[in-house]
Order: structure tokens, then sequence, then C-alpha cells
């Protein structure tokens, strides 16, 4: 008699908890198929190309040639999108702080909400075009930081949606009772409201960066292209490694497709130490306030 | 050691000196016995958010370095009454609040008012333990170091940690999260938090109700000491702790006027063992023994 009160004889519950549970582990696996493959397939591709003389060397002017490696390439990605995140990092903080502090339901932070949801939208192409028209065409001149304003218009809606959707989930109780201390507004929001949303911020920024130094199509018109490498910002062409494997992965010779997939295996690493790196400091910062 | 009361100042004095001296500690005699000195005037206050009324019609008097519960069923606006003794309610949204509440004297809601000293001058712990993710000691000096309190810090810790009768179990462990201690830990760090910025009223918002009975008995210990120092306002949905530890009680209810709409109001203040032995309201004798609410 109590056997059966505490044995669970409902057969279809146990099928359906099988079922979904089936489910859930068979989408994981199909997810993991198209991860593993890019990477791997990368891996294959790209790794035998890679050496000290691939990273650090000019472009090979003639594309047929294999002599040659990526160097100006490397350094255009790291100056373009270093000084885009330079620029749209602060500005969505300091936006999605705004909106989620100080807006609230007035018309400006409505306004600005709606069109930074719009903006996250537009086509980065489009974004490239925008740059062309009003930066590269007004100066005849096209440059890395032209590159960089377009990364930026690209990154700076996600950083002050993701920003503003993090500093929300900071309890009211932790802003409260910075009140209750005499604590003004200025100070609960730099004190408590903002060193607790530091890991999501980081991480939100990180997405935003990640995802710009992929772009290909905002720089096509901004940036142009060169061999040579070049830190000067504001003048002269540069190139980056996404438009560098779109270029030559078009192109008939096997030595620059070779080239696209050692640029390719060069992006994914980059991207992953920047990913690891914000990581680890969102860990230092969870560890500094919960350990 | 005691904390003067600040009382003995002039009100222009506490609210205009931001980052003044401290208060001069000094040994003073016992003082006479005398009819308390009133901390708060409340008359005729309301509460509304929007066109709701939360609560109306409070008129009492809270005396110096006494405890007053706030005691009544859920609902009728007890939080919503203390909230209004230290300006909490101007960061509700569409709260407003009506009547007249007297600090020492000087109008809590006069336009001139600074109300972030105001909340440094009357400090408040909340229904759930609410630290933040930060070392003990960073919980503890938050409001010293926000109020431009930085002399002696580390005195000053260890004497709010003393007070809360905290001292002892984390003086080892000041570096460590203060999310680490226990929920009763939790709540006396932040009554320690509270006293730190040297305030003159404690007001709790039913400061055991997430706390297990020997960590309730811990607090409500605790809040006799505090007694000699501080003025002390709590609100409490139990009947007992009011009783155990209060000087008077307030009993609110929860009214529903001719249009359906309901309402907090004051029913009967008056010293607890009167409340509890002798109401003179049938509502508060009905909710005392247990008939309603």
């Amino acid at each position: 008699m109590t056997a059966s009160m505490l044995t669970s004889s409902d057969r279809s519950r146990q099928l359906r908890s099988g079922l979904a549970t089936g489910f859930m582990i068979l989408s994981f696996l199909i997810m993991l198929v198209p991860l593993v493959l890019i990477v791997g397939y990368v891996l294959q591709r790209g790794a035998g190309i890679i050496s000290w003389d691939f990273l650090t060397r000019d472009l090979p002017i003639i594309d047929r040639s294999a002599d040659g490696g990526i160097g100006p390439a490397i350094v255009g990605t790291l100056l373009i999108v270093g000084v885009a995140t330079l620029m749209a990092v602060p500005l969505g903080v300091l936006g999605g702080i705004y909106l989620n502090e100080y807006g609230g339901n007035r018309r400006t932070a409505v306004v600005v909400r709606f069109l930074a949801d719009v903006m996250t939208g537009v086509p980065s192409v489009v974004m490239g075009l925008f740059i062309y028209t009003i930066w590269v065409l007004r100066f005849h001149n096209q440059s890395a930081f032209a590159g960089s304003l377009a990364l930026g218009c690209l990154m700076l809606p996600v950083v002050i949606r993701t920003t503003e959707e993090v500093l929300r989930l900071v309890p009211a109780e932790q802003r409260d009772a910075s009140y209750a201390l005499g604590g003004r507004k200025a100070t609960t929001i730099g004190r408590i409201v903002v060193p607790a949303a530091v890991p999501g911020v980081l991480s939100g920024a990180l997405l935003a960066i990640a995802r710009a130094a992929g772009e290909t199509a905002p720089l096509l018109f901004a940036i142009g292209f060169t061999t040579r490498t070049n830190t000067n910002l504001f003048h002269g062409s540069n190139v980056a490694l996404p438009f560098l494997i779109f270029r030559n992965a078009t192109s008939p010779f096997t030595a620059a497709q070779d080239l696209a997939w050692g640029a390719a295996l060069t992006l994914i690493v980059i991207v992953f130490v920047f990913t690891l790196l914000a990581r680890l400091v969102a860990a230092r910062f969870d560890r500094r306030s919960r350990a | 050691m005691t904390i003067i009361p600040t009382g003995s100042r002039s009100m222009s004095e506490v609210w205009t000196t931001r980052s003044g001296p401290e208060p001069v500690e000094q040994a003073e005699p016992e003082q006479p016995e005398l009819a308390p000195e009133i901390v708060f005037e409340v008359r005729n206050l309301a509460v509304k958010y929007g066109s709701a009324v939360a609560v109306r019609d409070i008129t009492l008097d809270i005396a110096s370095n006494e405890i007053t519960a706030v005691i009544g069923p859920s609902g009728c606006g007890k939080s919503t009454f203390i909230r209004c003794l230290n300006r909490m309610n101007d960061l509700v949204p569409g709260a407003r609040v009506e009547g007249l509440v007297r600090y020492h004297g000087e109008d809590l809601y006069d336009p001139k008012v600074d109300p972030a000293q105001v909340r440094r001058r009357i400090g408040m712990v909340f229904q759930r333990p609410n630290p933040f993710p930060k070392s003990i000691y960073d919980n503890v000096a938050y409001g010293p170091r926000i109020n431009k309190m930085r002399r002696n810090m580390d005195e000053t810790v260890e004497r709010a940690l003393s007070q809360a009768a905290l001292w002892d179990e984390v003086k080892d462990k000041l570096k460590r999260s203060a999310l680490a201690l226990s929920g009763g830990q939790q709540q006396r760090l932040c009554i320690a938090r509270a006293l730190a910025v040297q305030p003159d009223v404690l007001l709790m918002d039913e400061p055991c109700s997430a706390l297990d009975p020997i960590a309730t008995a811990r607090i409500e210990d605790l809040m006799e000491e505090l007694k000699r120092d501080y003025t002390i306002v709590i609100v409490t949905h139990n009947m007992q702790q009011a009783a155990r530890v209060s000087d008077r009680t307030a009993f609110l209810t929860t009214e529903v006027d001719d249009s359906g709409r309901r309402s907090g109001r004051l029913v009967e203040f008056d010293r607890t063992a009167t409340i509890f032995t002798h109401p003179s309201d049938p509502r508060t004798e009905g909710y005392i023994t247990g008939r309603f609410g």
C-alpha cells in the first residue's frame, strides 16, 4: 500500500520527462556541430600556414605569390577595432546609465531607446555607406579612423542596450540601502549600481567588440586597401583581417586562398583571446564582491 | 561611551553641516527623569499614490530614546508610514506626502531640507538584509565614506560592529564578503552599517521577518541596548515582538471607504502596556486578541 503511494505510477509523465531530456541533449549536440566544424575546418586549413613570418610580413603584392604575410591586416584590425571601442564603449555605457538611472520614461529616453533598437537592426553595410558619405567623401580620404567610425556606430547601440539591461538587474534594495545612509543619486550610481553591473557591462562590451572585429561590410568603403602596414589613424588607406579574408577568398589563386585561411584562423584566435581576457576581468570583479 | 543626541544641538546646525565636526564625546551625567523629549511630531499625515490613499490621519509623537512599535495587518501602510520619517518615499515615483512631520521641531518636508541629510540623521534597516556585495569592512565604512567622515575609519567600523553585537564574530574576517554571513549576521551588519554614520534615529522595517527565532532574539536584545543612545521606530508583523521590545505602540488598520477603496489609518497610539492590556478601541482589542487581521 505505502509503496504505491510513493512510487510514481504515471508512465506518461516519465515518458514525457525522458523525451524532453533527450530532446535537450540532442539540441545541444546539433548546436555543437556547426561550431566544431567551423573551428576544426579553419584550423585544418589555416594552421599550416601560420608562422611568425606569416603574422608579421607585409601582404604579397602579387596575389599569385605565396610570399608574404598578414602583418598589416592584424595591425589594421587592432587599430580600427581599438579606436572604435574607445569611442563606442564609454559613450554607450554612459548612455545606458542615462537610460536606466535618469531617463526612465521621459520622452528623450524613450526616443533614444527606440533609436538604439532601430540602429541595432541597421545592416552593417548601410553603416559603412553612411560613413563613406559623411566622412570619406567629404575629406577625400579613406582611413583607419573612418573604419573605426563605422564600427563604432555599429557597437554603440549594443553597448547602450546591454548596459541598460544589466543596470536594471541591480536590486532595488541595494539602492535603498545607499540612499538610507545619506547617499546622493550620483554617489549611489557611482559606488553601488555601476560596480555591481561591471561584469555584465564588460560582457556586453565584449560582445560588441567581437562582432565589430569580424565585420567586413562597414570597412568596404571606409578604409580602402593597402599591402603595407599603416599606423597613421587619420591618413591613408588601411587593411583589416575580415576584409582581407573576403578579398582573398574570392581570388582564383591558391596562394591567396591559403592566406585567407590563415587570416581567418588569426581572427578567431584574436577574438578568442579578447573574450578570455574579458571573462578574467569580469571574474575578478565578481570575486572581489562575493568571495 | 555616549553619543550625544542631535537634539542637543540647534537644528539649523544639524541640517547645514554636511561634513562638520563629529559630535564631541563627553561624559554626561545621568539625565534626571523628565518627560521624554519629542523627536518626531506627526500631524495628519497622509501618503497618496496618484489618487489612491495608502495611509492617512496619522497623528502621533515619537519620543527620544524609546522604542516605538508600529503594528497592524498587511497592507495597512506601516512601512509607508515609517518611510515618511526619513523621506524614503521621495524615491517612490508618484508618491505624495501630505500633512506635517516635524523632526526636533523642524519641518522634515520643508523645501530647504536636504533629504540626504535627513537620511544620514535617521538611519534605516530594511525587511530583508541588504548588505552590499562588498567586504564586511567596506559595508560598514560605506556610510562614513560617502558622508566625508573619514577620520579614524578603523575605529568607526569597530565601534559600529560592536554596537551591533557583531564584532566578535567578524573581527578576523573583515575583508571577507558580507554575503558569506548568515541571514541574522547580515541583518546585524546592516544595523552596524546604519549606526556607522552616527544617526539619531533608527527606523526598522520588519527587521526580523526573514530571520529565525534565535537571530530574532539577538536583534531584540540589541534593540534594548541601542535604546540608550538611539530613538527606535520598528514596524513589525509580530505582536509578541511589539509587546516584548517596545515602549509605545501604534496600531494601524485598513479601512474601506464608501467607494470601496482601501487605505490605512491610525487607530490607537499609547504605551505598549496599555495597548496590550486595556486597549481603548475595540478594533485594537480584536487585532491583538487574534479575532481579526
